[in-house]
């Protein structure tokens, strides 16, 4: 048994020899360098990769932020001129969802949900670092409008179709800004598609021994669902942006009203997609917040079956609710009334986590840590983004609500004091896990209480904003209207805001450089990750993990003898198998994303002879990478190596 | 790989955690994101054929049902073939895996090769484009799609029967990579000349000049498709023991599910699209 299950993973031990591969392209095994993140396919790294673009991408996306609040900050602004206001209201919200929140979700997908179930890797090595790299490369075209003399994309996150329609955009700006904004989104979705694929094998078939779905954390539950939710919702999209690409480029009629298009129905298709997409981005930072408040409360999640359950139920409504951002539309009384019914009842699944998040802290001993101090914050700003959310709901009272100011403060409530809040928690409740380094308190406090300051003092202006009519995507405002102050106000806040997320910043960088040195399990844990040593050695788990219960670490460290038992039985399973299988790296996953890359690019600029080229360099780099197998090769990791973890910086 | 004592069960995966292996599973969520996207396809289609705006064209007048219905029954076919390839590959027959492989090929070329003409006629003789109407825009969209989906099928089919001459023997690399190469090529060429036998062969039976019509206009086209038929036979004999068995199982039967899928959305589509219109 032992000689074949080597020569099936081609036989390496635990050195890293040559390989001796019937290939013309040696495998790539360089363990530090350059190289070594280049074709790496360990997901600790690809989740690191994920989330310091994600947290770049952040940063420039709130550079837009503070360029459109500068221009709002006084009435009648020449600050910028209305064609950059349009494309920096456009490229601050594409930037935000679609280079920041998802990201930095699927940051902590790849790095924390394969460690919470027990696995040594996710299902398909490879396909995950593709995914990082087209990610990045859908980040380039989406963003290369900064370098060319085109410009970059000025039609809204939202690309209603006659505004991104050949004639009408071309009326303004004649040149590929659009085309780049519908191909960097294409490009994405293939990323977070098959991203989130990768996550459903992974969590469905890579779980350790014992861990049954019902006792999965529930952070893997919701990226279970927000992946489900991806790969269903995408393709609605991706069929959008090829309709709209077709009219574009090649003369079809989809939404070109002269010959009979609808725009009604991109509205459709993009909402179809753009719902689900508002629960992709926040139901990763209900995961992360339902982890930290039990650690903190010292308690057990309250109601776990149930908010697994309303997990599910909030992303199988989110597909039932689209049109609610179509109500102004002139759906019909009955499609209206409809989808009002269907959007408030999502509310009750999100009130019922909410209770469970309150059921939770309820006769806890609370420590007041800084994750838990985001995490509060998200419930609190969360829970307000909520209840603007079902005045939105009831379709007369969305009539007058319709693109003012007071969507724009209901959704950065949902998604900033929502979805960023939940990450920026997750980052100082992992950050130890991942860097061995401790935040320190005061700093991360202080951090907190300008960000949460600074937000309420931008966001809440706004309601009174919106409510007394001033309309959203508007580059200048007069004097009159009586929403001087409250703008002011909320630039003043925007830079508060920003002077916290610089604190946040700040504070990270000085940590993974200086900070503190953490102890293993530092929060005293209750999920599988805390269990190994910070920074965790590169085959995760010395010994696969057994799972007993929820909270499966919390559980061993309370019945350390039969673990312990089982832990030897497993260790000796595990040498009789030749070691733990690691997958081998691979040049061809960015290989092929370079390709996309090139290929993109040229077709954005209708130069077809190099989209062939860059197409042949993708096809090139599938063919390779299926030619070249799978791989892998076998470490010997004793209980020693434990102690001083060899992966990462230190 | 090939050599297992006892029985085989083809479904099982001891290393996962529901027995389920990893690409079969990885399959079915790709073909669930698939069933949205042509969904949405579809539906754009349905959309504009209930609003058709004035100036329409007269469907029914454009389309040729026998041949489309040709063309379905055929892709049926080949979802046959791909099922005997899967069954043959699970009991260890190698070479009869490649049967059906190759029949699964060429009966997918054969459905492309329907719809190339198809697309070319409504195109040249119909005065259907994709700019002038909108039902041009959904229809070739749509359709369209799917060929692209049949297409990168036969590719994979394609590359799946090259691999399945790989040498058990892995010191022989680099000879069989070349020679692996060379396969591809020949079926590169052998499949645009036999797609453009095919496509001279159904103008010449629609016109009604026959195959010896066909042969006096094609002569090029029909030789050279003959001779990459003769030299794929001469690749295709057996060298020596092969890297290719019940282990592969997997792997054929994954994109046997692809396949079957994208037949299956061929059947939706021919009852939408074509079917429908004439109720």
């Amino acid at each position: 048994m032992d000689a074949a299950a080597q020569s099936h993973f081609t036989g390496k031990e635990a050195g890293h020899a040559v390989e001796k591969r019937p290939w013309i392209f040696t495998r790539p095994t360089a363990k530090t360098g350059i190289v070594s993140w280049l074709t790496t396919v360990d997901h600790k790294r690809v989740g690191i990769m994920y989330g310091i673009s994600a947290l770049l991408f952040f940063l420039v996306g709130g550079i837009e932020a503070l360029i459109i609040r500068i221009q709002l900050a006084v009435p009648n602004n020449t600050f910028i001129s209305h064609q950059f206001y349009n494309e920096m209201f456009t490229m601050h919200a594409t930037t935000m969802i679609f280079l920041a929140v998802m990201p930095l979700s699927a940051a902590f997908f790849n790095y924390i949900m394969p460690l919470q179930i027990g696995a040594r890797d996710v299902a398909f090595p490879r396909l995950n670092g593709f995914a990082f790299w087209v990610f990045l490369a859908g980040a380039i075209v989406l963003n290369v409008g900064w370098f060319v003399k085109s410009g970059l994309p000025d039609a809204g996150w939202f690309g209603y179709a006659p505004l991104t329609s050949t004639d009408f955009s071309n009326q303004f700006k004649a040149d590929m800004s659009t085309d780049l904004w519908v191909m960097g989104l294409q490009i994405l979705g293939v990323s977070s598609v098959v991203g989130s694929m990768n996550f459903i094998i992974t969590i469905i078939n890579m779980r350790a021994p014992g861990m049954t779905m019902m006792r999965l954390p529930v952070f893997t539950w919701m990226t279970l669902i927000t992946a489900f939710l991806i790969i269903l919702s995408f393709p609605a999209i991706t069929i959008a942006l090829v309709e709209l690409m077709m009219d574009r480029s090649f003369g079809t009629n989809f939404f070109e009203v002269s010959n009979g298009g609808l725009p009604i129905l991109w509205q459709h298709l993009f909402w179809v997609f753009g719902h689900p997409e508002v629960y992709i981005l926040i139901l990763p930072a209900m995961g992360i917040v339902s982890e930290i408040l039990p650690t903190f409360s010292r308690k057990p999640l309250f109601g776990y079956p149930i908010i697994v359950f309303s997990g599910a139920t909030i992303g199988f409504l989110g597909f039932g609710v689209w049109s609610h951002h179509m109500f102004t539309t002139g759906m019909g009384t009955m499609a209206t009334a409809a989808f009002s019914l269907a959007t408030m009842a999502i509310a009750v699944p999100t009130g019922v986590k909410m209770f469970n998040w309150i059921g939770t802290m309820w006769g806890g001993h609370l420590q007041m840590r800084t994750p838990m101090m985001f995490a509060l914050g998200f419930v609190w700003m969360f829970l307000m983004g909520g209840l603007s959310g079902i005045m939105h709901s009831a379709a007369p009272a969305d009539a007058q609500q319709q693109d003012s100011y007071f969507v724009v403060a209901h959704f950065h409530y949902v998604l900033i004091g929502g979805a960023v809040f939940g990450l920026l928690s997750g980052i100082h409740y992992w950050f130890p896990l991942i860097f061995g380094r401790r935040i320190g308190e005061f700093w991360g406090k202080l951090s907190f209480w300008v960000i949460f300051a600074g937000f309420n003092i931008t966001f809440f202006p706004m309601h009174f904003l919106g409510l007394n009519g001033m309309p959203r995507r508007t580059a200048v405002y007069d004097g009159n209207m009586g929403w001087n102050d409250a703008n002011f106000i909320a630039t003043v806040g925007a830079f508060i805001l920003a002077c916290g997320i610089g604190i946040y910043f700040a504070v990270m960088l000085y940590t993974y450089f200086k900070g503190e040195k953490a102890g293993r399990d530092p929060w005293d844990g209750r999920t599988l990750e805390w269990s190994i040593p910070n920074p965790p050695p590169e085959y995760n788990f010395a010994v696969t993990p057994t799972v007993h219960a929820r909270d499966a670490f919390w559980y061993e460290k309370h019945h350390k003898e039969e673990i312990a038992k089982e832990k030897s039985a497993h260790a000796k399973e595990d040498e009789a198998h030749g070691g733990v299988h690691m997958p081998s790296q691979s040049w061809f996953p960015l290989m092929t994303a370079i390709g996309l890359l090139i290929g993109g690019l040229f077709f954005v600029n209708h130069k077809f002879v190099g989209a062939i080229c860059g197409g042949t360099v993708m096809f090139l780099g599938i063919y390779f990478w299926a030619l070249e197998g799978p791989g892998g090769y076998h470490v010997h990791p004793s209980e020693d190596d434990d102690k001083s973890g060899s992966y990462g910086k230190h | 790989m090939s050599s297992h004592a006892g029985p085989i069960d083809h479904h099982h995966d001891h290393t996962t955690s529901t027995g389920i292996p990893n690409k079969k599973l990885f399959m079915w969520a790709f073909l669930a994101s698939d069933c949205m996207f042509f969904g949405t396809l579809i539906s754009t289609h349905l959309i504009y054929r209930l609003h058709p705006p004035p100036g329409s064209p007269d469907v029914k007048s454009i389309f040729s049902i026998e041949l489309t219905s040709f063309s379905t029954f055929i892709l049926l076919m080949s979802s046959l073939l791909m099922a005997l390839a899967v069954n043959s590959l699970q009991k260890g027959q190698v070479r009869s895996t490649r049967q059906n492989l190759i029949g699964t090929i060429f009966f997918g070329l054969i459905f492309l090769a329907c719809q190339v003409y198809e697309f070319s006629h409504f195109v040249h003789e119909k005065g259907l484009t994709l700019s002038n109407s909108i039902f041009g825009s959904t229809f070739y969209v749509l359709t369209g799609t799917h060929g692209c989906h049949v297409a990168i099928g036969v590719l994979w089919l394609v590359l799946m029967y090259i691999r399945s001459f790989k040498p058990a023997d892995a010191d022989q690399g680099r000879a069989w990579l070349i020679k692996g190469f060379f396969h591809l090529i020949v079926w590169g060429v052998t499949i645009v000349a036999s797609m453009a036998s095919m496509l001279g062969l159904v103008h010449a039976i629609q016109v009604g000049d026959g195959f010896g019509g066909f042969l006096h206009h094609h002569p090029v086209e029909f030789g050279v498709s003959i001779l990459g038929l003769i030299v794929l036979w001469l690749l295709s004999r057996q060298e020596g023991p092969v890297d290719f068995g019940e282990a592969n199982a997997m792997d054929v039967e994954s994109m046997g599910l692809y396949w079957h899928f994208v037949d299956i959305v061929w059947i939706v589509i021919f009852t939408a699209v074509y079917l429908l219109e004439y109720l």
